[in-house]
């Protein structure tokens, strides 16, 4: 279908930017890779928007470069760069219809190089198919629905061929079944068409569901960048754990290959006999194990709430000591151990996702 | 607050009120209005307005407003551009700075003209000299005019800007679109009816003004006088028919304004404009 023109990578080396004091990007580097699916991930104010329109050439930067293909694109302006940006709230042109909306980027272009009028139509329409609104043609962006827009936006993004397609917040503002849908779909698209896609986002399963990498952001730094499953499983610091899906924390103190928390002294599994030491212990609530079985590695919880409905089973528990405790198990474990709200139950650890040491206060 | 508590004749007794003050403080006047000016019949009515001076009178306002409206237009959608759409130090000085006229008196507007530029004023002297007139002179009227109706286009524009941000401009650009395209293509459809509704009120307000125009004008018949200042002269020498003609002509300008502007009202509530 000929939606791109040719290899792209972009690179970021060392780029700044200031809003008055505060820091949107912190000496910021990053390569995308030609045909990469990547997503930049992060809470709202870690920069990732303004990471997004600064490689689109929207904002400007203080320091640092920004590369395409190895050359610097300072002098590129926006309508140079070959980009094509889909808004967070689509930025539909609300006084022309869809048809004339995914028009615009070839209707703008130069006479010399603009399709004739039969190419233009032919053009839109095969991209209105791409996105399977071929019926909306004639409609005006503000009779459409919110997943509607999105996909126009979409399409007249992708009408000019642009090298790389940049995406804030796709999915944003739409309702979660919608967004679970149009999620496998732009995953099936650039499984198809491998645009170089950068795509911004606060929700922390969009990216691990759909990227081939990920970026993680806060307070305008990158934090870590890796594959989903590598920042999943081997998160650089607390804060990827903490932001990359549910996580207990306990403080503890690691005494001969155990944890010692409160009065139990826990089984950590791979923790090497060393010396005593203050830690922060990051337990996913699938890497407990739940028992009515006394056990002296294991510390005493009350059941508060059961929720089975869904595919997991969410337990909510409470410590002695007054500490909240999330755990998952499977529909299966229910089955077998039958716990019900007000009972004592003793939880063990199965793995733990990551440890802290703490300086020893002497 | 689905509950309407509120007794019936709470209902009744408001709206009596408003259309009392409605038909005592508007709809009386303008009858008056024209009971007077055609009360010694249409003919005699048609023959005063056909008077030289009237006929000057009305040029002379036709010509202040097509020279005025223009030229605040442009500047409208350059102010309200560069508030909505930028920022900058001393945006809001701007933004009070435009409103200026409209919490100073008109008289003391004109005043200001003829202190710039009356033969005592600062560049009086410089513009004796090179033999330009503006007070008591039609740059004068006009000057005085663009003054007084600086903020009516601007007013209207940057609460539109603004609600509409800057996306789809942007989007454009990314497009492929130049500048140039963009504000012709996007941003001009997307504030054409706040840019008309603008234009027509700056029109009436050019066109009715007194005070400001008053000061500056010099009231000179058949060469400084606009229609309000004619209908204050002829009324001034107890010529009641004349002077009530030529206010009705201003009334019906008034009348004419309020119909375009509810008609493009309706137009923008018909959907069209909903995002």
């Amino acid at each position: 279908m000929g939606l791109r023109e040719g290899a792209l990578s972009i690179e970021l080396k060392h780029v700044h930017k200031k809003f008055g004091d505060f820091k949107a990007l912190d000496d910021v580097s990053l390569k995308i890779e030609d045909g990469e699916l990547l997503a930049l991930l992060g809470p709202s104010g870690s920069g990732k928007t303004t990471l997004l329109r600064v490689v689109a050439g929207l904002d400007p930067f203080d320091e640092g470069q920004v590369l395409f293909s190895g050359r610097d694109a300072e002098n590129q302006k926006t309508h140079q760069r070959g980009v094509g940006f889909v808004f967070q709230h689509y930025a539909l042109f609300r006084h022309m219809t869809v048809f004339d909306n995914i028009a615009f980027g070839l209707n703008v272009l130069p006479r010399k190089t603009r399709p004739s009028r039969d190419q233009i139509r032919a053009k839109v329409m095969e991209l209105l198919n791409l996105v399977q609104l071929e019926w909306l043609a004639d409609r005006f962006p503000w009779q459409l629905s919110g997943g509607q827009r999105q996909r126009i936006a979409l399409a007249r993004a992708l009408a000019v061929r642009p090298q790389v397609l940049l995406l804030d917040e796709p999915f944003g503002s739409l309702d979660a079944q919608v967004r679970k849908e149009l999620r496998a779909w732009l995953r099936r698209f650039h499984d198809e068409f491998h645009i170089t896609t950068i795509f911004v986002t606060h929700d922390q399963e969009e990216a691990l569901e759909v990227a081939d990498r990920i970026v993680v952001m806060n307070k305008g730094k990158l934090i870590q960048v890796g594959t989903p499953e590598d920042v999943f499983h081997n998160p650089v610091n607390s804060f990827v754990l903490s932001f990359l899906g549910n996580v207990n924390f306990f403080h503890c103190r690691l005494e001969e290959g155990k944890a010692v928390i409160g009065e139990s002294a826990l089984e950590v599994p791979g923790l090497s006999v060393q010396r005593p030491q203050a830690a922060k212990l990051y337990v996913r609530p699938n890497q407990f194990k739940i028992s009515r079985v006394f056990s002296p590695s294991a510390l005493k919880a009350i059941v508060e709430y059961v929720n089975p409905a869904g595919t997991v089973v969410k337990i909510n528990l409470k410590t002695e000591s007054g500490q909240q405790i999330l755990v998952e198990i499977t529909q299966e474990e229910l089955k077998n151990i039958k716990i019900k709200k007000h009972e004592k139950v003793y939880v063990s650890l199965k793995d733990v996702s990551y440890l802290e040491y703490v300086q020893d206060n002497p | 607050m689905s509950s309407r508590a509120e007794p019936k004749f709470v209902k009744y007794l408001l709206i009596f009120v408003a259309l009392v003050f409605f038909g005592l403080f508007i709809v009386l006047p303008l009858i008056c209005v024209f009971d007077n000016a055609l009360a010694q019949g249409l003919r005699f009515y048609l023959k005063t307005l056909q008077d030289p001076d009237a006929l000057a009178a009305m040029r002379m306002t036709m010509t202040v407003a097509l020279v005025a409206v223009p030229l605040n237009l442009v500047f409208g959608v350059a102010a309200s551009w560069a508030i909505a759409k930028f920022d900058f130090k001393g945006k809001g000085l701007l933004l009070s700075l435009i409103d200026l006229p409209l919490s100073v008196s008109p008289v003391i507007a004109g005043f200001i003209f003829v202190l710039l530029f009356g033969a005592q004023g600062y560049l009086g002297p410089w513009l004796i000299a090179h033999n330009i007139r503006i007070i008591f002179a039609v740059p004068g009227i006009i000057l005085a005019t663009i003054f007084v109706t600086f903020p009516m286009v601007a007013r209207e524009l940057i609460p539109i800007m603004r609600s509409q941000g800057n996306e789809e401009e942007e989007a454009a650009i990314t497009l492929g679109a130049s500048g140039w395209k963009t504000f012709w293509l996007i941003s001009v459809p997307n504030i054409r009816f706040g840019v008309l509704y603008g234009i027509i009120l700056c029109n009436a307000r050019a066109m009715g003004e007194f005070g400001a125009v008053s000061v500056v004008s010099g009231h000179i018949r058949g060469l400084t006088n606009t229609l309000p200042l004619h209908v204050e002269i002829l009324y001034n020498e107890y010529q009641t028919v004349a002077a009530f003609a030529a206010a009705s002509v201003l009334a019906l300008l008034a009348i004419l304004t309020l119909i375009a502007k509810t008609a493009i009202e309706a137009t923008i509530h018909s959907g069209q404009r909903q995002g």
